[in-house]
């Protein structure tokens, strides 16, 4: 169930009345109740994949941690008898068997979100590579991803990884880590939560707490009213101009370029505003996924407020382990002496690349992603490597470092180059995204801006001024809440401010909201990664 | 400990490693800076640096490497 | 604490009173245009009984005129009629109607037999969106509602009419919380004539059996005036076409002789009534003008009077004065719209 229907509402509404009527000791099993049944809506057939994953994980890190401790024991208790090389040798051979338990349920895991979510496009792939040499075709497998995969693939096997290094300690509870693994609010759509950060709220007992329960009702509010009113009003039009890129070039793309930046952030920040917010009225703290990204300075910062659990999981689990393994150091040793400044970084450059590949392989499998997650890569590498340049120019300027407008053209410049490279997810086509790019440049008549070609895509200048109010209202919210939240700040005030915004929010809601007839409800981006 | 500050000395001439303690939290060393560390740390006191230990508790500063080096040299 | 509760119910109040606001805002008035919109609605205004009430689609609603039952036979009568009224409708009407009165007679239009599903999300608006709220109205709704529509926004209206932000306009405001009476008797009134001049034959049908979802609803309407000790009348109005076909024809005649209720085709009596698709029509054959229409009631005026229990009431209260104050609204209508067909058409 999405979270802008009234399925969702009525469901959430029953679970959190029940919530906290009954005693408080059985919180936590209620919500693993809640969970598996949300996810039930999904399919039933959807159970059996997290099933999998909940058991498999689970069971492993319960091996991983008794073998650790029985290792530990015994280390313990023959430190003195060894040498400081035997010791480092037995620590060395514990890990690896450790290691063993550790690659085999990953392997499981991971294979199965390989299968379910990438089978088409290799045999797309394979496909088209045969049909170079004339030969017969595979037949496509149709395959329905089950909700949520990407996401819960990776919190579970985040934890798994920590309870190798060590860094928690495994949940004995089959149930509670059940509960882990499927708590619903970030089921759909992240974020992608660690087992440390959240288990220290996930299974305590919760008592009432109105002004926490307020403030999550007002960030789900907060959340509906920018999916509903901003998000998918400007759905309509992208889906005009990206239906035919043909008549739509130029500064067209510019206009998709903007539009889907404000789309996609009021969308996938509405949604988990919605999954914080509803978390929060049940006494759980779930982290934070983004911090103000289009007020980024380059592409590197960009990355570290956008989708940040995403990003945090990849630099973790896999960029430092790859930069910190053999071939790698390997690597390094190498280039170092050989290269200069730029050999130093050839390895991490490398990792980097790597990084991003996958990144955007786990976004979609299509080329389309591969080539947004190269190009982001790139663009890091490439303003890494610009550094020193930088630093000349700034010596040469002193004044500019610092200065608001300067950090104005370093905010925008990098809001339409992510941009840029975003729009590849839009028009879903490598070669199209760039000729739709380059149209830029080549068909470039700005005069479709203000000779009404814009009330013809779909919405009236009625909704483009909504959207616009709402965008508005979303920066400005943006700004005020630098510091602490405009709710909390609201409230600070008054609580009758506080009130009448709630109020007001819900009936610009119902209003102004894309819902109902006449409104196709489109899901969350999200959903498909 | 005077090596590992010249390590970290060349990667940042510009920084005062002997007193800063907020070298991953205020973002002076970024993620490339942490691997090329590990690399020449790797090298210079023949330890491996496991992907578990590039933690923000043991770069924050030059003291708390030096005590994350010593202990993964203890075995 | 005390504090808290009193701001959080003050808020509440605050809410509710807004989103009752809107709703009364937001909701189509029906006034200026598509007052078919407003029939439903205008029935609960209704000050005194009525021994005959009409209930079926646009084939009663256009086609009698219970004035001139009233001011000739003294019949006082009343039309819950709607547009594309599906037979559910009709049946929860029905049921409604029985909650505040108990008519002697109850005539239903046989037309709607040949919808077995819901037909379009706007129709069913019109038709319930103007019913009180009641056991009934959810019936209705809960029979009525395509797949793309949602049960709550029957209750919340808003949540169906919200996007008419953009058109609002001061009729919304004006009606608010009044509406002026669009019928008379829940007829509405049409004197344009628009001659039938070729009116096609219906094409053969794969399939001429009533849907089974309709008998039920039939018979329901059937047992349900049987308990009431109502009089039911089945009638298929005279409009030449949505064709009606021998098949159905035959259907309803034997329902009709099986449950022991008068059925009446108007279609074969038309000459009788002297009734000319010429001049009685004011959209080729479709429905009956003003003056079709009265024919057409003069001639059922004459059956229910020889047929049904109904009695003259003229001179009895509060009967007279309610219809002298109707006749007299009806009579400036059909003055007022005369008077513009005539404007309109200034060769006739």
């Amino acid at each position: 169930m999405s979270f802008a229907s009234t399925q969702f509402l009525v469901f959430f509404a029953a679970l959190f009345l029940l919530y906290y009527t009954i005693p408080q000791r059985h919180q936590w099993k209620l919500l693993l109740a809640g969970s598996l049944i949300f996810y039930w809506f999904a399919g039933w057939w959807c159970l059996i994949y997290i099933g999998v994953t909940t058991v498999t994980v689970c069971l492993t890190a319960r091996k991983i941690d008794s073998l650790a401790q029985a290792q530990e024991a015994w280390f313990q208790a023959h430190r003195d008898t060894l040498s400081k090389e035997e010791r480092k040798a037995q620590k060395a051979r514990d890990k690896s068997l450790r290691f063993r338990w550790l690659l085999a349920c990953l392997l499981l895991n991971f294979g199965i979100l390989a299968v379910v979510k990438y089978t088409n496009f290799v045999l797309g792939n394979v496909n088209a590579v045969l049909a170079l040499f004339g030969s017969g075709q595979l037949p496509a497998v149709s395959m329905v991803l089950p909700m949520g995969i990407s996401f819960y693939t990776f919190q579970t096997t985040g934890y798994l990884i920590d309870v190798y290094w060590r860094k928690v300690p495994a949940q004995r509870s089959l149930g509670k880590f059940a509960l882990f693994a499927t708590f619903f609010p970030q089921l759909i759509q992240g974020p992608i939560s660690r087992y440390g950060d959240l288990s220290r709220t996930l299974y305590g007992e919760h008592p009432w707490n109105a002004q926490q329960i307020a403030m999550g009702a007002e960030r789900v509010l907060w959340g509906l009213a920018k999916k509903l009113i901003v998000a998918d009003r400007l759905a309509i039009p992208l889906r005009t101009l990206v239906s035919s890129p043909e008549e739509y070039s130029g500064v067209y793309v510019l206009a998709v370029i903007f539009l889907y930046a404000v789309q996609l952030y009021a969308d996938f920040t509405g949604g988990i505003d919605i999954t914080i917010g509803a978390a929060q009225m049940l006494g759980v703290q779930v982290t934070e996924n983004f911090v103000r990204p289009f007020f980024s300075k380059n592409a590197a910062e960009y990355w570290r407020r956008w989708h940040i659990t995403m990003g945090t999981w990849f630099r973790d689990y896999l960029f430092y382990p790859m930069s910190v393994s053999k071939p790698i150091l390997k690597l390094h040793q190498r280039c170092r002496n050989r290269f200069g400044r730029f050999g130093k970084h050839v390895s991490v450059h490398t990792c980097s690349l790597i990084l991003w590949f996958v990144t955007g392989v786990w976004h979609g499998a299509s080329w389309n992603f591969i080539v947004w997650g190269l190009l982001n890569g790139i663009v890091i590498i490439v303003s890494q490597e610009m550094e020193p340049l930088y630093d000349k120019f700034h010596a040469r300027f002193p004044s500019l470092k610092g200065s608001w407008g300067w950090d104005l053209v370093q905010v925008l410049r990098t809001f339409w180059l992510m941009g840029a490279i975003r729009v590849l997810d839009v028009y879903r086509d490598v070669p199209l995204t760039f000729r739709q790019l380059g149209s830029v440049v080549t068909g470039f008549r700005p005069q479709v801006l203000w000779d009404g070609s814009f009330l013809e895509l779909g919405i009236g200048a009625g909704d483009w001024l909504v959207a616009a109010a709402g965008g508005g209202a979303m920066l400005v919210c943006s700004l005020l809440g630098r510091r602490k939240p405009v709710r909390e700040r609201l409230l600070d005030h008054s609580p009758h401010l506080a009130w009448g915004g709630c109020v007001l929010l819900v009936l610009l809601t119902l209003i102004f909201g894309v819902y109902g007839i006449g409104f196709d409800a489109t899901q969350f981006i999200y959903n498909q990664f | 400990m005077e090596e590992l500050l010249s390590i970290l000395r060349e990667i940042h001439p510009d920084v005062d490693f002997e007193t800063c303690t907020t070298l991953i939290d205020d973002q002076i060393l970024d993620s490339i800076d942490i691997v090329t560390l590990v690399a020449e740390i790797g090298d210079a006191f023949d330890v491996e640096v496991p992907p578990e230990a590039l933690v923000p508790e043991n770069f924050n500063s030059a003291k708390a490497l030096w005590a994350m080096i010593q202990q993964l040299d203890e075995g | 604490m005390k504090k808290t509760i009193g701001t959080a119910v003050l808020w509440c109040g605050i809410l509710c009173a807004a989103l009752w606001l809107l709703n009364a805002l937001f909701l189509p008035k029906y006034m200026s245009r598509v007052p078919e919109g407003a029939l439903i609605a205008e029935y609960y205004k209704e000050t005194a009984g009525h021994d005959v009430v009409f209930i079926g689609d646009c084939e009663v609603y256009e086609n009698f005129s219970p004035d001139l039952l009233w001011r000739e036979y003294g019949i006082p009568s009343y039309i819950r009629g709607s547009a594309q009224q599906l037979i559910w409708q009709s049946y929860y009407l029905m049921e409604e109607t029985l909650k505040y009165e108990t008519p002697k007679v109850v005539v239903f239009n046989v037309l709607s037999m040949k919808y077995g599903e819901p037909q379009s999300e706007a129709y069913n608006r019109l038709n319930l969106d103007g019913m009180r709220f009641s056991r009934q109205k959810l019936a209705a709704v809960r029979a009525s509602i395509t797949q793309e529509e949602s049960f709550l926004s029957y209750l919340f209206p808003l949540l169906r009419f919200h996007d008419r932000w953009g058109e609002l306009t001061g009729e919304d405001v004006t009606y608010l919380f009044h509406r002026d009476i669009v019928s008379d008797s829940g007829y509405l009134m049409n004197v344009q004539v628009r001659p039938a001049e070729d009116v096609p034959q219906g094409r053969p049908l794969a399939n001429y059996e009533f849907d089974p979802v309709c008998w039920d609803y039939l018979d329901k309407m059937a047992d349900l005036c049987q308990e009431n000790g109502v009089q039911l009348v089945l009638i298929k109005a005279p409009s030449l076409y949505p064709y009606w076909y021998d098949q159905w024809e035959e259907q309803i005649e034997a329902y009709a002789a099986q449950r022991n209720l008068p059925y009446l085709n108007f279609l074969a009596r038309t000459e009788e009534m002297g009734i000319d698709f010429s001049t009685d029509t004011y959209d080729s054959g479709l429905h009956l003008n003003l003056y079709g229409a009265e024919k057409l009631s003069r001639w059922f005026g004459d059956w229910l009077t020889q047929n049904c229990p109904v009695e003259d009431r003229r001179g009895q209260e509060p009967y007279e004065s309610v219809w002298q104050e109707k006749s007299a609204a009806y009579a400036a209508r059909k003055a007022r719209l005369e008077a513009e067909w005539s404007g309109s058409n200034p060769a006739e």
